[in-house]
């Protein structure tokens, strides 16, 4: 590959400038280093840097620019440039130049660069979701997707493409997952931090965590082959609800327990920051210590709390892979929780795997469901993020 | 005293309240108690529960995977039909397909129940050749190409069998499914059992299952981990080359010499909010940015290194700067007082005393990148990838697939096989999770240092 032997000379060639400049700036001082301003490393820095730098942004601006075209005249402009850069730093040298702080801002730079690459990548999943979203609406009309009450995706045309199924089969799912998590993982914070023996927390707060660590895909192939089918022979099938194993209860059942650490560790930091004195008050008064934490601390942990569920809610509506294996594929809106039902995550991922055909509205709309879908999760963790911050506060 | 002042009142004859028995009100209250901790108990002993039983329902749905039967039987590798010309030419050699060496097998077959005299009733010839893997004819050819003076001996070939009767052996076909089942019958089982009373058939230890590729819809028996595994290196590999040192560089701006202002407020206020962005939805922009735009290849594994650099670098930003900012403020001082200038207290005193916590945040942030799975479905890594990649840099943007991505696609055949396979597969990742975090709990006590 030219642009993987490009890259290498470039490198080669900043080594050569390290070397060089560093004796370079050794023998314009005659040998007493304490003549130079800076070390002689940062000399030699200093023309790596400008040796390896420039030529690098070039390379790597070519291939973002047009990546698929013949990189012909690339190799030779990156080098020349490599050179260039190499030659300026040699004439630079001289004992008084400050060469540290030369190296110390091309360092900072990069770091600064580093640091934007945060926004960077915001800015392009926003533009890259907008983009094709305002294709998806110059085919489709805006009120059919937010109004509509049916998906029949028909490659082909005349597909109806109503978000609303997707956003009940969200929302119930999340509901269940959150009605499991809440309790559990509140309560188990609570016992945590307020009546544990020291030895109980050192074996269920790891063992909690590790519930966390374990990846969705996990949990997804667990409710395909567990959940799924317990609930269908137990539940489901004696009681007359239906037929099906991939459920609503399912998903929201196996979501509930993935949100279970989730809900427990942020809880109990805090709980944890409640102040002792609050504690100390209202057990002095003489109320139980459940009563302490119920009258007391929780109200007083409340906005936390809050903050708490709401990220675990934003969780539990941008999960994917228990869904996709655990929540079926038929759109449908129905209170029926043993009925399987459909979420925006599985239709982006049905809409996005395989042949994607960029003009159709049936391949476009997963980015219309992907935007719905950052719009949501993000409103919902700025509020999260605000509540807490402004409750930290409050006991600072 | 003062108690002489309600001398007058009646006294109660009996007392109304004991500090010795509790009142009513004060049992109630007490039993509120109790119960409030049965509750707080009851929901530690139920996520623990449900930790047990999912770990237990994959690790013994999975552990037949890394046990595969095999049959060993004489095949007599003829000249007549595998090398017309007799001059052991690989040219040659390789027009002779795949179809002439599953003929041979099932001849070699034949003639050992004949010569073992083994007869069942019932038995067809498709029971008799559908015992032997599809996958082992290819496999045999692929053994007799590397090594063509095989051709005229009688070698004791080692044969995948076919995937229900290793399922026989596992426990998940029966004589009474197999009766339903079009894919198999009681003959085809007997057949089997006779063979392994002959010592010629048994199950053992599948190495193949870590090293060998996916296999189709139709030989679950054959299929392995090996290109997930490799898939899955190297977007580990892309990302500790990418998100490591952006990630450290970027926190170390962020924490260290960033002014406090509306920009940098900006640039914080993003990173936290990347954190709780939904993996799928990187998944979109990984599809937009990099495959439609940018015009890297579908399934590559450095795309999906690219796509789960970008979700993985909030995390170690968040972790690296906690390190950070743990390190003491007399630790710089100290190097600023002495003369050094930001730049090098940073960079020779904060930073290495930082770094436990930092590769801690790191491997734990790629733990977390290893487990993804979402993301990689919209970058196209569940295609059906059959042929190793090369190795890196080449290899990075060959097809590949990925440890959780395969496991997905194995859910999603029709042979139940193929779940006992991905139970494997999710095995072989926990198994990988449990080293990483290992690493991550062992860094930290040993070069943990407080303040």
């Amino acid at each position: 590959m030219p642009v993987s032997w490009t890259l290498l000379i470039v490198l080669a060639l900043a080594a050569v400038g390290y070397v060089v400049t560093r004796a370079r700036a050794i023998a314009q001082a005659g040998g007493d280093v304490r003549r130079l301003h800076s070390r002689p490393s940062y000399h030699g820095w200093h023309a790596a840097l400008l040796t390896a730098l420039p030529a690098l942004f070039l390379i790597a601006i070519w291939r973002f620019v047009q990546p698929s075209a013949e990189v012909t005249p690339l190799t030779p402009l990156a080098l020349l440039l490599a050179a260039a850069g190499l030659a300026f730093a040699l004439i630079r040298t001289a004992p008084g130049f400050r060469a540290r702080n030369a190296v110390e801002n091309m360092v900072k730079g990069l770091l600064i660069l580093c640091s934007i690459i945060a926004i960077l990548t915001t800015a392009g999943i926003v533009f890259s979701m907008l983009f094709e979203t305002g294709h998806f609406f110059q085919k489709y009309s805006w009120q059919d997707f937010f109004f509509g009450t049916t998906w029949s995706p028909k490659f082909g045309g005349g597909s109806q493409l109503g978000i609303l199924p997707l956003l009940w089969g969200t929302i119930y799912i999340s509901l269940i997952a959150l009605a499991v998590s809440v309790p559990i993982g509140l309560f188990a914070a609570i016992y945590m931090s307020e009546y544990a023996s020291v030895r109980l927390r050192s074996v269920a707060k790891p063992a909690i965590e590790v519930l966390a660590g374990i990846p969705t895909i996990v949990y997804g192939l667990f409710a395909l082959i567990t959940v799924g089918p317990a609930l269908r022979d137990w539940f489901a099938q004696p009681m007359g609800l239906g037929s099906s194993a991939s459920s609503v209860m399912t998903a929201g059942l196996v979501m509930g327990i993935m949100l279970i650490p989730f809900v427990s560790s942020l809880s109990d930091d805090i709980i944890n920051a409640v102040p002792q004195s609050l504690r100390d008050g209202a057990l002095g008064l003489g109320s139980t210590q459940s009563e302490t934490v119920r009258k007391v601390v929780l109200p007083a942990a409340l906005p936390g709390i809050v903050g708490a569920v709401l990220l675990a809610a934003s969780r539990a509506i941008g999960e994917t892979m228990i869904v996709v294996l655990g929540a079926g594929a038929a759109a449908r809106m129905d209170l029926n929780p043993f009925e399987a039902m459909t979420t925006i995550t599985v239709k982006i991922v049905s809409q996005l795997t395989g042949d994607n055909d960029f003009a159709a509205p049936e391949t476009l709309v997963a980015f219309a469901l992907g935007l719905t879908l950052f719009v949501t999760t993000l409103v919902l963790n700025i509020v999260a993020l605000y509540v807490v911050r402004k409750y930290r506060e409050q006991y600072e | 005293m003062s108690d002489a002042t309600i001398e007058g009142a009646p006294r109660a004859t009996q007392p109304k309240s004991s500090l010795l028995v509790a009142d009513p009100h004060t049992r109630r209250r007490h039993a509120a108690e109790a119960r409030f901790r049965a509750y707080g108990l009851g929901a530690i002993v139920i996520s623990m529960v449900m930790l047990v039983v999912l770990l237990f329902t994959i690790l013994t749905g999975g552990i037949g995977a890394f046990r595969q039967t095999y049959l060993e039987i004489p095949v007599t590798l003829e000249d007549a039909q595998l090398d017309k010309n007799g001059n052991r030419d690989p040219a040659d050699l390789g027009k002779v397909l795949t179809l002439t060496y599953g003929k041979l097998l099932q001849q070699s077959l034949e003639k050992v129940v004949a010569d073992k005299g083994i007869a069942i009733a019932d038995l067809s010839a498709k029971d008799l050749s559908g015992l032997i893997s599809k996958e082992a004819p290819a496999r045999l050819r692929d053994q007799v190409l590397a090594n063509p003076d095989l051709i005229g001996q009688t070698i004791t070939a080692r044969v995948l069998v076919n995937g229900r009767i290793d399922g026989y052996y596992k426990g998940r076909v029966t004589m009474d499914s197999a009766l339903r089942d079009a894919n198999t019958s009681p003959a085809q089982l007997q057949l089997a059992d006779a063979l392994k009373a002959q010592g010629m058939l048994a199950t053992k230890w599948n190495w193949s299952f870590l090293t060998s590729p996916d296999a189709s819809d139709q030989r679950p028996e054959a299929a392995g981990v090996g290109i997930a595994i490799l898939g899955s290196l190297y977007m580990m590999l892309v990302v500790l080359v990418l998100a490591v040192p952006i990630g450290v560089a970027a926190s170390i701006y962020l924490e260290e010499f960033a002014p406090k202002n509306r920009w940098t407020d900006i640039i914080e206020v993003n990173i936290s909010n990347l954190a709780a962005v939904p993996s799928i939805v990187f998944g979109i922009l990984g599809l937009a940015a990099f495959i439609n735009f940018g015009g890297l290849p579908q399934s590559a594994p450095i795309v999906g290194g690219l796509v789960l650099t970008l979700m993985t670098l909030p995390t170690i930003i968040i972790a690296t700067r906690a390190a950070l900012k743990a390190v003491p403020p007399s630790i710089r001082d100290a190097a600023l007082g002495v003369g050094a200038s930001r730049m090098q207290s940073v960079f020779h005193h904060v930073l290495p005393l930082a770094m436990p916590g930092i590769l801690t945040g790191t491997i734990i942030g790629m733990a977390q990148a290893l487990g993804e799975t979402a993301p990689l479905l919209l970058i196209g890594m569940v295609a059906f990838v059959k042929n190793f990649p090369s190795a890196p840099p080449e290899g990075l943007f060959e097809p590949a697939s990925a440890l959780p991505v395969q496991v997905y696609n194995w859910t999603q055949r029709a042979d139940p096989a193929f779940i006992e396979r991905a139970s494997g597969a999710i095995i072989v990742l926990l198994v990988f999770l449990l080293c990483m975090n290992v690493l991550a709990i062992l860094l930290r006590r040993r070069f943990e240092r407080r303040w």
